[in-house]
């Protein structure tokens, strides 16, 4: 129970994100709730998302109305104990305007930005968010994507412990020598990102391929791996969606791409322009393609997944869950059954193969209470 | 990825294209110093700086100034696109098309067709567009939609420094003639571009604003007007669909097609003369191909049947506004309503 009133504000979900639309409250003024309860929808140029409640409360009042925009920060709503008095609720919400025109100056000029990492010759692009004494967290983007795809988890795991989110080789803003792309030389390149780095043991956290790469550094170096967390990972079972991937290296065109993307979720509507562009707009970009392909044939070669990560991970000793979507159309979530029973396995419902975008709420929350423990 | 400008943009495309291909070669009047002004080497670098330093990096040999004459330079352009190099000539202002136009439109776009496929052109015509300057009347046409009508020719006209880099490295690699026409009031309209080469396809629509009720298809300069008349008839609860077609040759006819499916109205904006012009021949795709889901008749924005004025006065009539676009958009909204 919320022993004090505070604030819901403007979520800064990725890295260009500067405000955000309300679109629609999910509780009304004077609602209880618990935590995990859906609050309010909201919609920014790149995607449309759901914040969650992070603990029980009452919601005090709405300040931001259905069909307002907000800067990143901006107060959506207060929140607090359901005995809260109108004085004490104007008294925060004028505060709390003060405290965000002074703030906000303050608050742009430390706005994160991704930072550049030379690992052996490779030039590797990373964001790094939060700080604290706690393990840090490493989190690997799957095939074709990039750190963007951690925008939903990678500010909630930030309190109090250090959050990484790596471009990997040929993605994102990382250089485009994959070698010849297989696990190896991917998983190389993280591997001499945390010795640079000099993290510590981390708790590794991969989606798809980039989980393959999470398992297989486990297995190899698991003095650098506290725990494991593996979204919809490859590397568990032959079967893998080349519809999507060949589909995937070709698109050049916008159309092509969305009828691609569209294999990646539950609910096709997520799939927005914005999404397409950026998609689309890494593509175009020299070496790329060829980066794509290479890893492409080294990882999918003749339809099926060519690395099988069963024995490794039979004798794994860290902590290790895995995550998958039930509605998973490019890596079958049957690949899960194939696991140790000391593995913990969830299967959401309503998601696809990017649970950590369509239920980021409830995959943050699986994260942080493996982490925590 | 920085900000940079539209003449920026091009430059770097210019410069990389140039470092990763020898047989890329720069020709035109002032490119560098201005042949036999006395000027120096690169005391021009073009008539709004597009070139500026490429002759200090790739030499006399890659940058070539020329003499004042137009059929020259598209000759011999063309002449070496045929044999081997992949000239980027400039047409200094696209106004000057009438001393050249033999050289385009019946050598270089028709060379692969009459030889039989033997005879590839990979030339690049840059060349400035648009009013809005007080050039005057000879200095400030937009005469798309004439190159457009040539078979053999593909035409680009970008609106923004990201589509002008990709557009113009797409140009550079593409083997057939391209011209690549640059509005000459949108040099310092700046946005992030990569800092690395990317190219974007021809024949692909950006789809600049998403809207359910007016799709409204404009070209260079006028996507910026569409984008603010956008703006003011959101506030009036119109949400218009803003199409950049990027290249009018190719044409992405199924972008727009797809959008007047579902909004049934289409407002065209050009700053070129109404007669044969894109917007007709926009006007006239939707017509065809998607007339019954039109709901209201399509309307063309475009500078009046004149010249180009000199006097600012009228030339700020002359020139589509958003105001002007706004009006054309209620109209098409409101009409059977």
């Amino acid at each position: 129970m919320t022993a004090a009133i505070t604030a819901i504000t403007m979520p800064k979900w990725g890295l260009t994100m500067t405000e955000g639309k309300v679109v629609q409250w999910l509780r009304p003024a004077g609602a209880a709730f618990a935590a995990g309860d859906e609050l309010l929808e909201i919609e920014t140029s790149k995607i449309t998302n759901v914040v969650e409640a992070e603990a029980a409360g009452t919601l005090l009042r709405v300040v931001a109305a259905e069909g307002s925009t907000l800067p990143i920060g901006g107060l959506l709503a207060v929140i607090g104990p359901a005995d809260a008095s109108v004085a004490e609720i104007e008294t925060f919400v004028a505060g709390f305007v003060v405290a965000e025109s002074a703030g906000e100056a303050a608050e742009a000029a430390e706005a994160p930005a991704p930072r550049m990492l030379d690992v052996a010759g490779i030039r590797l692009r990373y964001l790094e968010l939060g700080s604290g004494d706690a393990a840090s967290v490493l989190l690997l983007h799957g095939f074709g994507a990039d750190l963007n795809s951690w925008m939903f988890t990678q500010p909630a795991l930030a309190e109090g412990r250090r959050v990484l989110a790596l471009d990997l080789p040929g993605h994102g803003g990382s250089s485009r020598d994959v070698g010849n792309g297989d696990a190896e030389a991917l998983g190389q390149a993280v591997e001499g990102f945390l010795t640079v780095l000099d993290a510590g043991p981390v708790h590794l956290v991969g989606h798809s391929m980039g989980g393959a790469i999470a398992a297989s550094l486990a297995a190899r170096r698991p003095d650098l791996v506290r725990t494991l967390t593996l979204i919809a990972p490859a590397g568990l079972g032959p079967e893998i969606n080349t519809a999507f991937i060949d589909g995937f290296v070709r698109a050049s065109r916008r159309k092509d791409a969305v009828e691609v993307l569209q294999m990646l979720v539950h609910d096709p509507s997520v799939v927005s322009r914005a999404m397409v562009e950026d998609v689309l707009r890494f593509k175009r970009l020299d070496g790329v393609a060829a980066a794509l392909d290479t890893i492409a044939r080294a990882w999918f070669a003749g339809g099926r997944q060519t690395l099988d990560l069963t024995a490794e991970m039979a004798a794994l000793a860290m902590p290790v869950q895995v995550i998958w979507g039930c509605d998973d159309r490019i890596i079958p979530v049957a690949h899960a059954d194939n696991l140790a029973p000391a593995v913990q396995v969830h299967v959401l419902e309503a998601a696809g193969h990017l649970p950590h975008m369509e239920k980021a709420g409830e995959v943050n929350r699986l994260i942080r209470r493996f982490i925590d423990t | 990825m920085t900000v940079k400008t539209i003449r920026q943009a091009l430059h770097e495309a210019l410069e990389q294209e140039m470092r990763r291909d020898p047989r890329v070669v720069v020709i035109g009047e002032d490119v560098s110093g201005g042949a036999g002004t006395g000027g120096g080497r690169d005391a021009a670098g073009g008539v709004l700086g597009v070139t500026k330093g490429l002759i200090k990096e790739f030499g006399e040999a890659r940058v070539i100034d020329t003499p004042i004459t137009e059929s020259a330079i598209m000759g011999a352009a063309a002449g070496a696109a045929v044999t081997g190099l992949r000239p980027v000539a400039e047409l200094m202002f696209s106004d000057f098309l009438g001393v050249c136009f033999d050289q385009i439109f019946n050598q270089a776009a028709k060379f692969r067709y009459m030889f039989g496929g033997k005879a590839r052109t990979p030339l690049v015509i840059r060349t400035m567009i648009g009013a809005g300057r007080s050039a005057a009347a000879q200095h400030s046409q937009s005469p798309y939609h004439i190159f457009t009508s040539v078979p053999g020719l593909k035409v680009v006209v970008p609106s923004n420094a990201y589509d002008a880099k990709g557009l113009l490295i797409q140009a550079i690699r593409d083997d057939d003639p391209v011209v690549f026409c640059e509005h000459k009031l949108m040099y310092d309209l700046k946005t992030e571009v990569p800092d690395e080469a990317y190219v974007i396809p021809f024949g692909e629509a950006n789809v600049v604003r998403d809207g359910d009720d007016v799709t409204v298809v404009a070209l260079a300069r006028m996507v910026h007007y569409a984008a603010e008349a956008a703006e003011t008839l959101a506030a009036e609860g119109i949400e218009c669909e803003i199409i950049d077609p990027r290249t009018t040759s190719p044409l992405d006819e199924d972008t727009i097609l797809e959008s007047v499916e579902r909004t049934g109205r289409l407002v065209v904006v050009d700053e070129a003369t109404p007669r044969c012009g894109m917007a007709t021949d926009i006007a006239a795709l939707v017509a065809d191909r998607a007339f019954q889901f039109l709901k209201a008749p399509v309307r063309r924005v475009t500078a009046p049947h004149t010249p180009v004025p000199f006097a600012p006065s009228l030339e700020k009539l002359y020139i589509p506004d958003p105001e002007r676009i706004a009006a054309a958009v209620r109209a098409v909204y409101g009409y059977g309503r």
